[in-house]
């Protein structure tokens, strides 16, 4: 009789690394889903193209490194990298964009740091930050206009045609400024209610954004409620936005307003899917809320006072920085001790 | 309804309790031999006071502890012991110690009994030490002497005496059915224990999970003033710091022992064992053991006798043997695996699982950890399991220890969630050895070096010692030499032309040279010569000095340890806390002795003069 023998515990629970991770693809869909309806066939083929990327050059890389493949393509986070970025990137980004955001995600800040969970920084966000950095035009003019009715959009066959050839078809007229580029550069001239007359607001919020976003947020709760992420961090990141705009922003004729922070741009994205990445994220309770917070109170300097439109990318990757330092700082008082054991043995470490 | 308190963290893992609990507790035949350890309780191992080839009673101690702390072991029924020697007992390691083998006579024959009719009429320390003599030590796993834990320190006074009754971890079913069927022998035993410590306040927590538990305690406690509590099911609820937190909202302080906070968590089947050794006066010669599993036909609770090999358990409870795959002493979170079935069922052993493949699969293969932080929010006790996992793994053991490695309790609910399946408690134990292997080391460097300094300060006395006797040797050879010089001179000159003066002066020289150094010499041996006199008139002063530096520095060894087990949570804090507080007071009567002694001399003289 052979009698395994093994260290305790004996029994395990049934959620590995995986199934966590297409939890996230599938808490993700009914956002992909909001941007297909109002913005057209751009965010599904990134999104596709992205995710074929993303395990393409995680294989090869894995390959160069020596490591196993097949294990750990089948986690399924190289995956969730090339979601995250075909969610981020505007629908017509030419291809040649993509794929370098891709490899820079996957090859550069993920395994050239030592593979999953080693990575400092948030892999898509590395990615995205690059491209955004490297091709300006390519990556802020290039945003599809929201449709107001379903059969209004740009065809499939164009959009793939503009993203991968580059062709000037129907799809050059769908393009347009996100809302809070739209907002940022016509408040210095104009009050705030003839800005909101662009197209690009509707009649909501911002039109098509405000409904992706909510959809985001949907997801985000159902990550919560399968205790895949916890609420620190989103509600530290939209806490830090709701208070620096109530704090600098009131004045809508100067900043925009709070609900357009909250609902348009990559906000509910960011917060939800991105700044919650475990590896590069804070660990404690603690630690998640000032992460949380410091990303939501950069997105909004960075959006109010910075020369880009939107700031989650920049703003995540800066407070992944501060993560070791947070960490230090914000371990949980242990049962049974006093106070919690802050900074490093043997220095200040009571 | 009576506060509860929550603690941090907890996991809900599938319970597998109802298989164990479809029928009553059952009675194994007896094995054809009993093997029984001598070491089943944290102390000194038991000494055998029979020998091969005699006839045991059953009740009769067969093994004793002399020296140090211990219980005895007894025979579970009457036989002949057939041998004492080294057979393989339930340990992680797998090791062999030492066991008296009995094999029974099958006439089951007791020893004669003195059962105690009324406990309130003996004094407390009469009780401890009938408890003592029946072997009773902690039921629940760590098999601590259960007289000493009801000796608390002086300094501490038990308030809330706790009866743990949670048993979270999954098949274990022991405790809840002792509780079913023998509710009135658990709260007479909870009883005595609480006669002896006089708690304000004794509670009976239970987990909702055991809802027959519950109703049959608290119909066996009408008319007492124990208090059965329900507590919600979440392991590790039955986690001694646990239990405690969820019952009186206190922590045990990190290091410390719960009698810190004036609680004390007792065993249901200790309380039972302490029962049934006052009111029968039987020693603990068979404990409630389930057996469980897939493997097993028909699982259940067994009350087993002390020393009955698993394999025999296995077979009482129809074991198929070509599905098990593993064998688990204990729960599934916390027991170990059994290399054979050759081992016997001792005090601490409350449970045995026989699963199949199926039941408890292997764990996939690890993969890195995403720091998810699913562990961190399992933990009980408030750690960062992942941060611990990288120190661990990485060896730097300073920075593990920082984030309160040593208050892991070893729970595995962080390795029951961890999606990468990291056997993350494997880790901590991995670097609690090692740290603990270091200090060690430390230890008996530092001792190597004291001794070895020690020794170089007496060589270096006695160097010193000899150099000066070698300098007068020289100095008294260099006056010799002279002297010898002189005379050859005169002897020289007798034959020339003496000259008498300057002989007469060379004589006086050397003569007073000699005196010289006679003088020096004799200071040198002699340093005071008016100290005798002193010494002799307050000799007890130099004696208590030296009592107290002993003492003091005996105090210090203790406390030094005292730490280091503190630190390291070993299982002996309370003798040595106790071992303190005795030299502390021994320092004292020194100090105090040594203040009497002074007065009396400072006033000895003023009154003869």
């Amino acid at each position: 009789m052979a009698l395994v023998q093994q260290s305790s515990p004996h029994a395990h629970n049934a959620r590995p690394t995986s199934r966590v991770m297409l939890w996230v693809i599938l808490a993700a869909l009914p956002g992909l889903m909001a941007q297909t309806f109002f913005f057209g066939w751009g965010n599904l083929i990134n999104v596709t193209w992205c995710i074929a990327l993303a395990l393409v050059s995680e294989g090869a890389i894995l390959k160069l490194r020596g490591k196993p493949v097949a294990f750990f393509l089948r986690d399924n986070t190289a995956a969730v990298t090339g979601l995250l970025l075909g969610l981020s990137l505007p629908q017509f980004t030419p291809w040649w964009v993509s794929a370098m955001a891709v490899f820079s995600a996957i090859v550069v800040a993920k395994q050239l740091y030592g593979g999953l969970g080693a990575n400092p920084f948030n892999p898509a966000m590395v990615g995205y930050a690059l491209a955004l950095i490297s091709f300006p035009v390519a990556m802020t003019t290039n945003w599809a206009e929201a449709a107001t009715l379903w059969g209004d959009i740009p065809g499939f066959g164009d959009t793939l045609a503009k993203i991968f050839t580059g062709s000037q078809t129907a799809v050059d007229g769908w393009t347009m400024a996100t809302p809070l580029d739209e907002y940022k550069h016509k408040i210095a001239s104009h009050t705030s209610t003839e800005v909101l007359t662009h197209p690009t607001f509707g009649n909501l919020i911002a039109l098509g954004w405000e409904w992706v976003n909510l959809a985001f947020l949907t997801g985000g709760i159902l990550l919560i409620a399968l205790r895949i992420i916890t609420w620190h961090i989103p509600v530290a990141f939209l806490g830090g936005i709701t208070v620096m705009s109530l704090a600098f922003g009131s004045n809508p004729d100067q900043y925009a307003p709070l609900q357009l922070h909250l609902l348009a741009g990559g906000t509910m994205l960011g917060a939800f899917f991105i700044a919650t990445d475990p590896v590069s994220a804070a660990s404690s309770h603690q630690g998640k809320l000032i992460y949380g917070a410091g990303i939501g109170i950069l997105v909004y300097l960075i959006r109010s006072w910075g020369n880009y439109p939107d700031a989650v990318a920049f703003s995540v990757l800066l407070m992944n920085f501060a993560v070791p330092f947070i960490d230090h700082y914000t371990p949980p008082r242990t049962y049974g001790h006093h106070k919690a054991r802050r900074g490093l043995p043997g220095r200040n470490g009571g | 309804m009576t506060q509860l308190w929550d603690f941090a963290g907890g996991i809900h893992p599938p319970e597998n309790k109802h298989q164990s609990t479809l029928r009553p507790i059952a009675k194994t035949t007896l094995p054809e031999y009993l093997v029984l350890p001598l070491q089943q309780h944290i102390g000194e191992p038991a000494e055998p006071v029979v020998s091969v080839g005699d006839r045991v009673l059953k009740g009769q101690p067969v093994a004793e502890v002399r020296n140090g702390m211990g219980v005895p072991v007894h025979a579970p029924t009457s036989g002949i012991v057939e041998a004492i020697e080294q057979r393989p007992v339930p340990h992680p390691s797998g090791m062999s110690d030492w066991c008296i083998v009995i094999r029974p006579d099958h006439e089951d024959q007791w020893v004669a009994l003195e059962p105690v009719e009324d406990y309130k009429r003996l004094d407390r320390e009469q009780l401890l030490e009938l408890i003592r003599h029946a072997g009773i030590a902690g039921m629940g796993g760590a098999g601590f002497p259960t007289d000493i834990k009801l000796r608390p320190p002086r300094d501490r006074k038990v308030d809330t005496l706790i009866l743990n009754g949670a048993e979270c971890e999954p098949y274990i079913t022991a405790d809840d059915m002792t509780m079913r069927e023998h509710a009135g022998e658990v709260v007479s035993g909870l009883e005595i224990m609480a006669w002896i410590l006089r708690p304000s306040r004794c509670v009976i927590g239970i987990e909702d999970n055991k809802p027959e538990a519950v109703a049959a305690m608290r119909q066996a406690v009408e008319g007492t003033q124990i208090e059965v509590l329900v507590i919600p099911t979440k392991y590790p609820s039955g986690g001694e710091k646990q239990l405690i937190r969820i019952l009186t909202g206190q922590e045990v302080p990190s290091g410390g022992i719960p009698a810190d906070i004036g609680v004390m968590c007792q065993n249901i089947g200790t309380a039972v064992a302490v029962g049934r050794a006052v009111f029968e006066g039987k020693p603990l010669i068979s404990r409630i053991v389930t057996i469980t599993g897939d493997a097993v036909q028909d699982p259940g609770n067994f009350e087993v006798l002390i020393g009955t090999p698993v394999q025999d358990l296995l077979a009482a409870a129809g074991l198929q043997q070509e599905r098990l795959n593993r064998l688990i002493l204990g729960g599934p979170m916390m027991g170990y695996t059994l290399t054979t079935d050759n081992v016997p069922l001792v005090k601490t052993s409350n449970c045995v699982i026989a699963a199949t493949e199926k039941e408890l699969p292997a764990p996939p293969p690890e993969q890195p950890c995403i720091r998810c932080g699913q562990c961190a929010e399992a933990c009980p006790m408030d750690l960062l399991p992942q941060q611990l996992f990288w120190y661990s793994k990485a060896a730097e053991f300073e920075k593990a220890e920082h984030l309160n490695l040593f208050d892991c309790i070893e729970c595995g609910a962080c390795s029951y969630v961890c999606p990468s399946a990291i056997p993350l408690v494997q880790y901590y134990r991995f670097a609690k050895g090692e740290i603990r292997t270091q200090r060690a080391e430390q230890l008996k460097a530092d001792r190597a070096r004291e001794r070895f300094e020690a020794r170089q300060a007496r060589l270096d006395r006695e160097q010193q010692e000899k150099d000066q006797r070698r300098k007068e040797r020289a100095k008294a050879a260099a006056a010799a030499q002279a002297k010898k010089q002189a005379e050859a001179d005169n002897a020289a000159a007798d034959g020339q032309a003496p000259d008498d003066r300057a002989a007469k002066a060379a004589l006086v020289q050397q003569a007073l040279e000699r005196k010289k150094a006679k003088t020096a010499a004799q200071t040198s041996e002699q340093p005071a010569p008016a100290a005798p006199d002193i010494a002799e008139e307050k000799p007890d002063v130099d004696a208590l000095e030296k009592q107290l530096t002993q003492a003091e520095a005996k105090l210090n060894t203790m406390q030094g340890m005292l730490d280091d087990a503190r630190a390291q949570q070993a299982e002996n804090v309370e003798k040595l806390e106790r071992a303190v507080a005795k030299n502390h007071d021994r320092v004292q009567r020194a100090r105090q002795a040594l203040e009497l002694a002074r007065k009396q001399i400072a006033e000895q003289p003023a009154s003869s003069q």
